[in-house]
C-alpha cells in the first residue's frame, strides 16, 4: 500500500512545480516602468531656470510643431558630451528645445551653461527629480521627442550623432 | 560566413549522429558480450562535430563577422580580441553551445575511461547521456541558434556588456560549465546503475572521480565568479544570494552531500537510496539553474535571455528528466532490507548521516529562498524578493553544530568506534571559546552569536590542524578540505565583524579625515582607451603606519555605452583597501567609498584549499 502512495506523492508534488514554474514564465518578471511612448505628456508646473517664473506645461508644449525636452544635469558626465550635438540641434529651426535641470545646483548648472551654450529656449528646475519620474525617465541624460503632446520617442542615454540624425529626420 | 555554415551543418550532423548512437547502443544491449567499436567512433565523430561547430563561432567572432546574429549582438570591432573570443561563450547561444560541446566530451572520456565496467552499465549510461545530449541539440537548433544569419549585413555590433570584460568572467562560465555538465555523466551512470542494480562499491570507486571532477570545477567556478563580483561591481561583497549564485551554490551542496556518501558506498552498502537522490538531484538542479537564468523567470544580475519560449523548451525537458528518474527510482530500486546492516550510533556512517541532513537543511533554504518568489508571484500575485537576512537567519545558527560536528565526526572509525583522546578534544573547544571571546569582545555586534560562531570555527580548525601534524599523509585530502572550510567560516565571519567603511563626496585636492586616517584626492586623469575614456583619481590613504596610492577608475564604454567603476583594490595578507569612485553632485565632486576588508585574501585561499582537498583525493587512489 505505502509502495504506491509514494510515488504518487512525488509525482504529484513534481507536477506542481511544474505547473508553477510554467505560470510564472508568462508573467514577465522583469520590472520595466511602462513603456510610455505615444502617451501623453504628464502635466506639470514647473520654475525657470533664468528668472525664476512658475510656469504651466500646458503653455510650454502648446503649438503644433515638435519640441525636445531633454532631461541634464551639471554633474553628469553624458550630459556635457551630448551638449554639443544639443547645440547643433538648435539650428533646426522645426524643433523646440526645452531643458529640464534635473538635480543640480544653481551655480554648477550656470556654469555649465556658459562654458558650453544654451540650446534651450526654456530651461525649467527639477530640484527635487519628481518631475523627471513624472515623465518616466530612468535618469540623466534623457532625451523625448514630443508632437502635439504626445511623447514620440524616448532617449534613454546621452544622445550621438546617429539619434540626432534620426531625431532630424522624425521633424522633417 | 563558411565559419558560420560550417559550424550550422556540423550541429545539425551532430545531432544525427546521436540518433546513430542510440541505434548501435540498443542493438548492442541486447547481445552485449563486448562494446560495439562503433559506439565509441561515433561518439568521438560526435564531439569533433560540435568541437568544429564551436571553433566556427570563435572565428565568426574574432573575423567580426557581424552577418552572424550572434557576433552582432554581442561583439564589436574595437573589442580586445581576448574579449572577442571570451565573447563566444559570454551570451546565450554561445553558451550553450559550449555546454553541448563539454556533454559530448566527457560522454567520450567516459567511453574511455570506463573499461573495467559492466558493459551493459556502459551502454545504458551512454543512453542516457545521449537523450541530454539529443534534448541540448534540439534547444539550440530550435530557439537559439547561434549562426543565424543576418542581411543586410550590419556595419558594426552591439558590442558586449562592459562589465563582462574581463579576465575572471572570461574562464568562470567554461569552469563552471565543466562542474554543471560532470554532473550530466553522474547522473546517466547513477540511472543506468540503478536500472541494472549495479550500485556497488565497485560502482562507487568508479564513480567518485566524476563527482570529484565536477565538484573541483564547480568550486572553482563559484570562487571564479565571486572574486569576479568582489572587484567588478563595485559594491565590497563577495556573495550577493542573487539568484543565480544560489543556483550554482545548490548543486554545489548537493554534490558535496553526494560525494560523502559515496565514501560511505565504497566502505559499506549504505546509503544507496540517499546516492541515487543526490545524483539526480545535482544534474537537476544544474538544468534548473539553466531554466532560472534563461527563461528570465528570475531578476538577477545574470539574465541575459528573456524568452519564455526557450524556458518553456527547457522547462519541458527538465520534467521530462526528472520524470524519467522517478521512474526508474521507483520501478528499478529496491531497498535491500535483507542484509540491512544496523549504524552504530557512534561511527562514521552516523556522522555522514548527520552530515547529509545538516547539508539538506541548507540546500532547501537556499532553494526556497529562491523559488520562492515564483511560487508567490504565480499564487498571489505578489512581488517579492528575498535578500541576505533570510539567509542568514536561517543558515548562520545552524553552522554552530555543522562546524563541530565536522570537527568530531571524521575521528569516528568506521562500523563501530568510540571517541578517543576526549581530553584533548575537549581542551581543543575549550582552548577555542576562549580564544573567540577574546577577539570578539572588543566588538559589540552581536556579542553572544558571534562569539559562540568564532569558537565554534576556531574548534574545527585546531582540531585540524592538530592533525595535519598528528597523522600526516592518511587522510590528508579530507583534512586539507575541512581545515580549508574552518578557515572559509573563520575569514568570512572575521570579514563582516572587522569591516569598515566611509563614503564621502571630494574633489581633486580635498581631503578627508576621520580618526587618524586620511584619504586625499591627488589628482584626476582622462585617457583615451581603445573602446572606453577612462577617468583615473589617485588617491593617498594615509594612517600613522602606511601610506598607500590607490588609482580606482570610472570607465566609459562606447559600445554599449555603460559606465562602469573600476574599483582599485591594495591587496595585503591581512586586509583589502578597496577604494571606488563615482561621479554624482557636482562636476568636481566624486562620490568615494572607501572600504577596509580584513581577511578577504583568505577567503579565497581558503576555498583554494578545499579545492586542493579535493585534487588530492582525486590523484590518490587509495582512501583510508
Amino acid at each position: 500500500m505505502n509502495n504506491k502512495i509514494f510515488p504518487i506523492i512525488v509525482i504529484s508534488f513534481f507536477i506542481f512545480i511544474f505547473f508553477i514554474f510554467f505560470k510564472g514564465l508568462n508573467n514577465s518578471n522583469t520590472y520595466k516602468p511602462s513603456d510610455n511612448e505615444n502617451k501623453i505628456i504628464p502635466k506639470f508646473s514647473a520654475y525657470t531656470f533664468f528668472d525664476n517664473k512658475l510656469v504651466y506645461s500646458d503653455n510650454i508644449f502648446n503649438q503644433k510643431k515638435f519640441y525636445l525636452l531633454n532631461i541634464w544635469s551639471s554633474w553628469c558626465l553624458p550630459c556635457r558630451e551630448e551638449h554639443p550635438l544639443i547645440m547643433n540641434l538648435k539650428e533646426n529651426s522645426k524643433i523646440e528645445i526645452i531643458g529640464l535641470n534635473y538635480k543640480d545646483k544653481d551655480k554648477n548648472a550656470k556654469k555649465f551653461i556658459n562654458d558650453l551654450g544654451n540650446p534651450y529656449s526654456k530651461i525649467l528646475l527639477d530640484e527635487d527629480g519628481t518631475k523627471a519620474i513624472e515623465w518616466g525617465a530612468y535618469g540623466v541624460p534623457e532625451t523625448f521627442l514630443i508632437f502635439e503632446n504626445k511623447i514620440i520617442k524616448k532617449y534613454i542615454g546621452p544622445l550621438n550623432s546617429e539619434l540626432i540624425l534620426e531625431i532630424e529626420s522624425f521633424v522633417k | 560566413m563558411l565559419a558560420s555554415f560550417v559550424g550550422f551543418y556540423s550541429l545539425i550532423f551532430g545531432l544525427g549522429i546521436s540518433l546513430l548512437i542510440i541505434f548501435f547502443s540498443i542493438k548492442n544491449f541486447k547481445k552485449s558480450n563486448i562494446l560495439d567499436s562503433k559506439i565509441l567512433t561515433f561518439s568521438f565523430l560526435q564531439m569533433f562535430l560540435v568541437f568544429v561547430s564551436f571553433f566556427g563561432l570563435i572565428l565568426s567572432f574574432i573575423n567580426s563577422d557581424f552577418s552572424n546574429e550572434t557576433v552582432f549582438n554581442n561583439s564589436h570591432t574595437t573589442k580586445p580580441l581576448f574579449y572577442k573570443i571570451s565573447g563566444t561563450w559570454g551570451n546565450h547561444e554561445g553558451s550553450l553551445l559550449l555546454w553541448l560541446l563539454v556533454l559530448t566530451l566527457f560522454i567520450f572520456i567516459f567511453l574511455v575511461n570506463s573499461k573495467n565496467q559492466l558493459i551493459k552499465y556502459r551502454i545504458l549510461t551512454v543512453i542516457f547521456q545521449q537523450i541530454i545530449i539529443i534534448g541540448f541539440f534540439i534547444f539550440l537548433l530550435k530557439t537559439s541558434n547561434p549562426f543565424s544569419y543576418l542581411f543586410p549585413i550590419p556595419e558594426e555590433g552591439l558590442g558586449l556588456n562592459p562589465i563582462l570584460q574581463d579576465p575572471a568572467l572570461a574562464i568562470h562560465p567554461p569552469i563552471l560549465y565543466l562542474g554543471y555538465v560532470g554532473s550530466s555523466i553522474i547522473f546517466s551512470s547513477v540511472l543506468a546503475a540503478t536500472t541494472l542494480n549495479y550500485i556497488n562499491s565497485n560502482w562507487a570507486k568508479h564513480i567518485k572521480g566524476w563527482v570529484l571532477i565536477s565538484w573541483i570545477f564547480l568550486t572553482l567556478g563559484i570562487l571564479l565568479g565571486s572574486i569576479w563580483a568582489y572587484y567588478e561591481l563595485g559594491w565590497g561583497g563577495f556573495w550577493f544570494w542573487d539568484p543565480v549564485e544560489n543556483v550554482s551554490l545548490m548543486p554545489w551542496l548537493a554534490l558535496t552531500t553526494l560525494f560523502h556518501c559515496i565514501l560511505v558506498l565504497e566502505k559499506r552498502s549504505l546509503f544507496k537510496s540517499w546516492i541515487i537522490i543526490l545524483s539526480i538531484a545535482t544534474f537537476t538542479l544544474s538544468m534548473c539553474g539553466t531554466f532560472l537564468v534563461r527563461s528570465g523567470i528570475l531578476n538577477s544580475v545574470h539574465t541575459f535571455a528573456n524568452d519564455p519560449g526557450r524556458g518553456l523548451f527547457i522547462l519541458s525537458f527538465l520534467f521530462v528528466l526528472i520524470f524519467i528518474s522517478i521512474f526508474i527510482f521507483f520501478v528499478f530500486h529496491k531497498s535491500d532490507n535483507k542484509n540491512f546492516s544496523p549504524i552504530f550510533f557512534l561511527s562514521k556512517e552516523t556522522s555522514i548521516v548527520i552530515n547529509n541532513w545538516f547539508m539538506m537543511y541548507f540546500l532547501s533554504v537556499v532553494l526556497i529562498g529562491t523559488v520562492y518568489p515564483i511560487f508567490l508571484d504565480v499564487l498571489s500575485s505578489q512581488k517579492i524578493s528575498v535578500g541576505p537576512p533570510f539567509y542568514h537567519k536561517l543558515i548562520i545558527p545552524f553552522l554552530i553544530p555543522f562546524l563541530i560536528f565536522m570537527a568530531i565526526g571524521p575521528r569516528l572509525k568506521w562500523i563501530k568506534s568510540e571517541l578517543k583522546n576526549k581530553l584533548s578534544l575537549f581542551v581543543l573547544l575549550i582552548i577555542s571559546v576562549l580564544a573567540s571571546i577574546f577577539i570578539v569582545k572588543n566588538f559589540e555586534t552581536n556579542y553572544l552569536l558571534n562569539s559562540i560562531l568564532v569558537g565554534s570555527a576556531f574548534y574545527l580548525f585546531f582540531i585540524t590542524v592538530r592533525d595535519f601534524f598528528s597523522k600526516k599523509t592518511k587522510k590528508l585530502s579530507q583534512n586539507m578540505a575541512h581545515f580549508g572550510f574552518s578557515l572559509l567560516i573563520l575569514s568570512i565571519l572575521f570579514n563582516n565583524i572587522f569591516s569598515n567603511e566611509i563614503i564621502t563626496n571630494l574633489k581633486v585636492g580635498e581631503s578627508y579625515k576621520v580618526d587618524n586616517l586620511e584619504i586625499v584626492f591627488d589628482d584626476l586623469t582622462k585617457e583615451n582607451k581603445k573602446n572606453y575614456v577612462s577617468y583615473t583619481g589617485v588617491f593617498s590613504i594615509k594612517d600613522e603606519n602606511f601610506e598607500n596610492i590607490l588609482k580606482p577608475e570610472l570607465r566609459i564604454y562606447n559600445q554599449p555605452n555603460i559606465i562602469t567603476s573600476e574599483a582599485d583594490i591594495k591587496v595585503t595578507l591581512f586586509k583589502d583597501n578597496f577604494i571606488t569612485i563615482n561621479n554624482v553632485q557636482n562636476e568636481d565632486y566624486f562620490n568615494v567609498r572607501y572600504l577596509i576588508k580584513p581577511f578577504m585574501l583568505w577567503i579565497w585561499i581558503s576555498v583554494l584549499l578545499i579545492t586542493f582537498g579535493g585534487l588530492i583525493s582525486l590523484f590518490n587512489k587509495k582512501y583510508e
